[in-house]
Formats: C-alpha cells, sequence, structure tokens
C-alpha cells in the first residue's frame, strides 16, 4: 500500500491526498487533534468565516433524518481577524492544506474577506455562494447564474490565493452554475453544499430545527451529490471537489470516477471524529485490491455508455 | 477522552422505561468525573447517524465498569434498551467539562429532575466526604430509581413526585426553596428538565447561593466541532452560544439563558 500515487493537484496546490475536511464539520482542525492526525489530511477547509464574528441560528441547531442530518449552524464564527490572530498560527503547525471558506451578505464583504486574507498564510479560498441557513446571505447569490459570474470575479480580482467555489445544490440547473464560476475566473469548484430542507416533531407540532429550516447532509445525498458531480465534471474545465454523503473508501472512488479531482468529508466528522483516517485507509485498501498504482486512473473514470 | 468499543456487563429496566446499563471501560472508568458523558454510537441501524450524549451515573475504578442510565424515548434509545450482555458498544467519551467542587466548599445540595438523576449521583459518590443533601424529583412512583443509592451518601434525601405517589406531592424545587430559606448551603447541583431548571434558577438567585447546572442540547461530533450544540451563556445584554459538549455541559446558573421552549422530556 506504500507505493500509492494519491497526491492530487487542484489549481496549482499540491494535496498529499484527496481527503479534504468540509467547511462547517470539523471546525478549526484543532478541535479534532486528540482524535486525529492533521498531518494525515489532504487538506482543512475551516468553518465558514465571515468579516464580523457571528452568533449563528438559535438552537436546536440539529435534527437527525433517515441516513441523514439537517443542521442550521448559521455560520456561528469568531470573524475573520480571530482566524488569523489566534488559530490559524496553531493550525499552521500541521502538514496539510488549508482553505479558508469565506461568506457574505454583499459583494462587497465577499471582496473584503478575500481581501483581508490576501497576505496570510493560507492554501486555497473557498466561495461559499450555497450557505442556505443565513437570512440574506447564501443563496441569493448561488442560484443565479449572473451573480455567480459577477461575485467570483469579483473575488478573484482581490484574492491572491487560487479560488474554489463551492456551489448550492438548490437550483434546477447546477451546470449553468458551474459554467458561471468557470467564466467568472473560479479555479476549482467544490459542490455540493446541503439542501435545504425541514423537520417536524409531532408531539409538538413545531419544527425541530430553532431555525424551521436547515440543510441536509450525510448519505441521503449521496446520489443527488453524484449526479451534480458528474454533470459538472461534463460541463466544465477546472477540478471539482466532491462531496456530500462520503462515509466510505468506496464513496470516494464513487465522487472521483464521476470526475472529482479530490473529496471532502462532513458529515462524517459528526458521527465519528477519526473517520477520515479510515476513509482514506480503507480508500487506500480499494486501490490495492483493484490494483490501482495511481489515483489519475480514478479521477473522470467512470465507464459509460451514453443513451443515443 | 478516546474512542473505543466498550462491553455490556448488564442492561436492565430499573423503573418505567429507565434502562440501567453497565459497560466496561477502562478509559472511562478511570479517568470521567461527575458531569461528564460518554457519546454513544447506536448499533444495528446505520440510519441513525448521530451518536447519542448519555451522562455517566456511576464508575467503578477497580474493575473498570461504568454505569449509565437512559430513558426510552426514541429510536436510539429503544436499540439500546434491547442490547445484551456482551454486545459491543462504540462510544467516545468522557466528554464535557463536569461539575467541580469550589475551594471551601463543605455543604452542597444536589438536585435532580427525572432523568436529571441519574448525572447527580456520580456528585455524591465521587464527593462522598462533603455534607450532602439531596432533592430528587420524579413523575411518579413508577418512575422513581436510585433513591437508595443517595441515601448513602445524603445526611438527608427529600423526594417529590407530580402526582404524589411518591414523596411530597409538588415540584422539586419548592421543596428546595423551603430549605433554602432556613439553611445556607455552599452550592447548589443539578441537572433536570428545563421548566425545572428554570424554577431552579428563579430560586438560587432569591437566595443568592451559588449554583452550576447540567444542560442538555441536540449534539453532532461531542467534541467542538461542528457548533450545533449551541446554549446562550452570560447576562441578557452580553451573551455568547457556548458549546454544551465542550464548554459544558456543566455551567453555572446565573449565566444560563433559556427560553423555555427547549425539549423537556423527563
Ligand atoms: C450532555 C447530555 C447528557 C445526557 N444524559 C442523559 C442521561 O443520562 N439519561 C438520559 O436518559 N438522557 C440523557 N440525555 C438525553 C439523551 O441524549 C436523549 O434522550 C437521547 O439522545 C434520545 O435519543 P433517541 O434516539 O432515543 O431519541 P430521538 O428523539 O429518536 O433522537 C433523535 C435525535 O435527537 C437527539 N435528542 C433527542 N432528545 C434529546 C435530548 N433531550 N437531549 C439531547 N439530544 C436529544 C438524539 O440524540 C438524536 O440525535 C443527555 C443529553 C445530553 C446533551
Ligand atoms: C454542521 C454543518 C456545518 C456546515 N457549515 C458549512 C460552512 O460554514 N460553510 C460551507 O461552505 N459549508 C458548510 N457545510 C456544508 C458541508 O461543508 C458539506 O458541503 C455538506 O455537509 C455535504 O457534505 P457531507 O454530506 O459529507 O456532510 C456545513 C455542514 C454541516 C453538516
Ligand atoms: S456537538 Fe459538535 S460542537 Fe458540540
Amino acid at each position: 500500500m506504500e507505493n500509492l500515487k494519491l497526491n492530487v493537484n487542484i489549481a496549482g496546490v499540491s494535496f498529499k491526498n484527496p481527503i479534504i475536511a468540509a467547511s462547517g464539520t470539523f471546525g478549526f482542525g484543532v478541535e479534532y487533534k486528540e482524535y486525529i492526525d492533521l498531518n494525515h489530511l489532504g487538506g482543512i477547509s475551516v468553518t465558514g468565516l465571515t468579516l464580523e464574528p457571528r452568533k449563528g441560528n438559535p438552537p436546536p441547531r440539529i435534527a437527525e433524518t433517515p441516513s441523514g442530518i439537517l443542521n442550521s449552524v448559521g455560520l456561528q464564527n469568531p470573524g475573520v481577524d480571530y482566524f488569523i490572530d489566534s488559530i490559524l498560527p496553531k493550525l499552521k503547525q500541521y502538514d496539510t492544506n488549508i482553505i479558508a471558506n469565506i461568506n457574505g451578505n454583499t459583494l462587497d464583504e465577499y471582496c473584503h474577506m478575500a481581501t483581508r486574507l490576501q497576505q496570510i498564510d493560507i492554501d486555497m479560498l473557498e466561495l461559499n455562494l450555497s450557505c442556505p441557513n443565513v437570512k440574506q446571505g447564501g443563496v441569493s447569490f448561488g442560484t443565479d447564474p449572473e451573480m455567480v459570474y459577477s461575485i467570483t470575479k469579483a473575488v478573484k480580482e482581490h484574492s491572491h490565493q487560487p479560488l474554489i467555489v463551492k456551489l448550492t445544490p438548490n437550483v434546477t440547473d447546477i451546470t449553468e452554475i458551474a459554467i458561471a464560476a468557470q467564466k467568472g475566473g473560479g479555479d476549482a469548484i467544490s459542490l455540493v453544499n446541503t439542501f435545504l430542507g425541514m423537520a417536524i416533531d409531532v408531539k409538538t407540532r413545531r419544527p425541530v430545527l430553532g431555525n424551521i429550516t436547515g440543510g441536509l447532509s450525510g448519505p441521503a445525498i449521496k446520489p443527488l451529490a453524484l449526479r451534480m458531480v458528474w454533470q459538472v465534471s461534463r460541463a466544465v474545465e477546472i477540478p471539482i471537489i466532491g462531496m456530500g454523503g462520503i462515509m466510505t473508501g468506496e464513496d470516494v472512488v464513487e465522487f472521483l470516477l464521476a470526475g472529482a479531482t479530490a473529496v471532502s468529508i462532513g458529515t462524517a466528522n459528526l458521527v465519528t471524529p477519526d473517520s477520515m483516517v479510515k476513509i482514506l485507509y480503507d480508500f487506500k485498501t480499494y486501490m490495492h485490491n483493484n490494483k490501482v498504482s495511481s489515483i489519475d486512473e480514478l479521477i473522470g473514470g467512470l465507464i459509460v455508455k451514453m443513451p443515443t | 477522552m478516546s474512542r473505543h468499543i466498550a462491553e455490556v456487563v448488564e442492561n436492565i429496566e430499573i423503573a418505567c422505561k429507565i434502562y440501567k446499563m453497565t459497560i466496561i471501560s477502562n478509559q472511562v472508568a478511570q479517568s470521567a468525573y461527575p458531569g461528564q458523558f460518554i457519546h454513544i454510537s447506536i448499533p444495528h441501524d446505520e440510519s441513525l447517524l448521530l451518536r447519542r450524549p448519555i451522562s455517566i451515573n456511576r464508575v467503578n475504578r477497580n474493575n473498570n465498569q461504568v454505569d449509565i442510565i437512559y430513558q426510552v424515548v426514541g429510536k436510539g434509545t429503544k436499540i439500546l434498551s434491547g442490547l445484551e450482555k456482551g454486545a459491543e458498544l462504540d462510544i467516545l467519551g468522557p466528554l464535557g467539562k463536569g461539575f467541580w467542587i469550589p475551594k471551601g466548599t463543605k455543604k452542597i445540595y444536589i438536585v435532580g429532575g427525572g432523568c436529571g438523576v441519574a448525572p447527580v449521583r456520580f456528585i455524591g459518590e465521587r464527593w462522598d466526604y462533603l455534607d450532602i443533601t439531596s432533592f430528587l424529583g420524579f413523575r411518579g412512583k413508577p418512575w422513581a430509581y436510585q433513591i437508595d443509592e443517595f441515601e448513602r451518601f445524603s445526611r438527608k434525601v427529600f423526594v417529590s413526585s407530580d402526582d404524589g405517589t411518591i414523596g411530597y406531592k409538588g415540584s422539586i424545587i419548592s421543596l428546595l426553596d423551603k430549605h433554602l430559606s432556613v439553611e445556607n448551603p455552599d452550592l447548589v447541583m443539578a441537572c433536570g428538565p428545563v421548566p425545572m431548571i428554570q424554577a431552579l434558577q428563579k430560586t438560587v438567585l432569591k437566595y443568592d447561593i451559588p449554583c452550576q447546572i447540567s444542560l442538555e442540547e441536540r449534539m453532532g461530533c461531542g467534541v467542538g466541532g461542528c457548533l450545533v450544540c449551541s446554549c446562550a451563556i452570560g447576562s441578557k445584554d452580553k451573551w455568547d452560544y457556548k458549546k454544551v459538549c465542550t464548554d459544558g455541559p456543566v455551567f453555572w446558573s446565573e449565566e444560563v439563558i433559556l427560553d423555555g421552549e427547549s425539549e423537556t422530556k423527563c
């Protein structure tokens, strides 16, 4: 298992393996350091950052649904400055790529975030156009191709690091959004963020979540996510980071075959803190058992006979 | 603080829909202290993704046995109740910041309501050198448990029930109020359903007695990474969401802001 080629390149950034922690599910990484060796990860996309500290949504913020979870955290975070001053130095002690997931309520805020991070030692920016939780935020940007184009373009002008555009799946045609992100200058695309959903407690006749609606993630969304990754991979040239319900090494293989260059793991981190190490191990076992010596053989390797 | 497999040695119904499970866990038995919890992965049903947080009721450091007490309320606890001796559980723990004894504390009151009686027992087991008086509230006799265990370390145990089938009829907090009006303990330590906690907050404020309370909130990771377990901590004008899993579950009573809409089950 030692000679496997696992490293991938995304927009000029080299990842030692394709496993990246998904934003919002892995804190700032350091919370997990007693459970998992952060040096083993390809990268960490940190909790969604905003310009100012943000309290987030009222509890309860999580509901369990069959094979999935709904969350309505609402981007609780200590703000980008606190991240830079107090958290990043701790995270830099580890040998893994750091991705800053940036969020804003206005185009200006997104640009401000990118500017603030220009001189900071992080590997990539991830533009979250998709968080469905925050009232005036995310959803309006990520569902309109024009908006996606202009915001990507504007943020790209303000950023020094390669830019990943993270898409919301709550749209009719994911490919037109992906194309807009590419046209705007996005260096890579990540998808999917959570699907908007809700859960109701029939005893109390109330929504389970304090925010009424929330984002669905976990194995329940995997087929949807996989389909979208496949569609997007056929529509754009830039590399894709695929995610949505990945719990096993074989799930990783599926996303790579569908066209992703790397994957993110989200909900699995909530289930068990050392999930990513286990998933990476299983992925390597798959490669070994199937005589796949390089990850490049898997990326976009889906064998399809297109219906005529 | 680790993830490991624990073996079930006993799992019995000790009151109406309330089970006591004994597991073997060297890590939990050796390092846990009162107020901490374990985060249990539910076996047999992969569609139940999330772990269930359950407080530690008692540990035995000699044979590494750990007791937990849980009420069957939904799918996860139902599956737990069906586990037999020899079953294996994937657990994380001990987790959380539990109760603590400030310097100079001699006399404490322990208050537990419903499922909240289970975690506060560990206080009396661990800190039995203190002068302890216990106040236990139950829905009624069929739901009452472990009163005799509290009698072993308490100077006196007061019991109440909603329907009067055991102990004093009425709320355990009104009973507590009567005692606080004539005697001042150094500290009150409590766990119970939200309405009980809200009544308790008012009572301890009235008599100006320091009080630690253990909170419940729906959890994800249990280790501080996902921010889903927030509760409002601070004062009315200046508060923040803190994490019940790692900043708590135990907080000072005067800092906890409850909106009353939260889950109440026991
Ligand atoms: C720190 C802490 C300690 C706890 N200690 C105990 C204990 O010692 N004994 C005991 O009986 N119960 C305890 N609880 C509550 C216990 O976690 C829930 O009753 C249990 O998770 C319900 O699971 P279920 O699958 O049966 O219910 P379901 O309603 O089917 O669960 C659905 C989801 O909601 C969550 N959930 C439901 N009710 C609660 C609740 N009250 N608090 C938190 N999450 C909830 C579940 O974990 C699960 O994710 C504790 C909760 C916390 C946060
Ligand atoms: C609790 C929680 C918080 C999240 N917070 C963010 C966030 O701040 N920014 C973001 O871009 N995505 C966020 N997401 C979405 C995940 O990064 C990921 O896209 C999604 O959960 C799908 O992957 P999964 O099924 O593996 O969880 C969050 C997801 C969860 C479950
Ligand atoms: S449960 Fe994840 S932060 Fe508390």
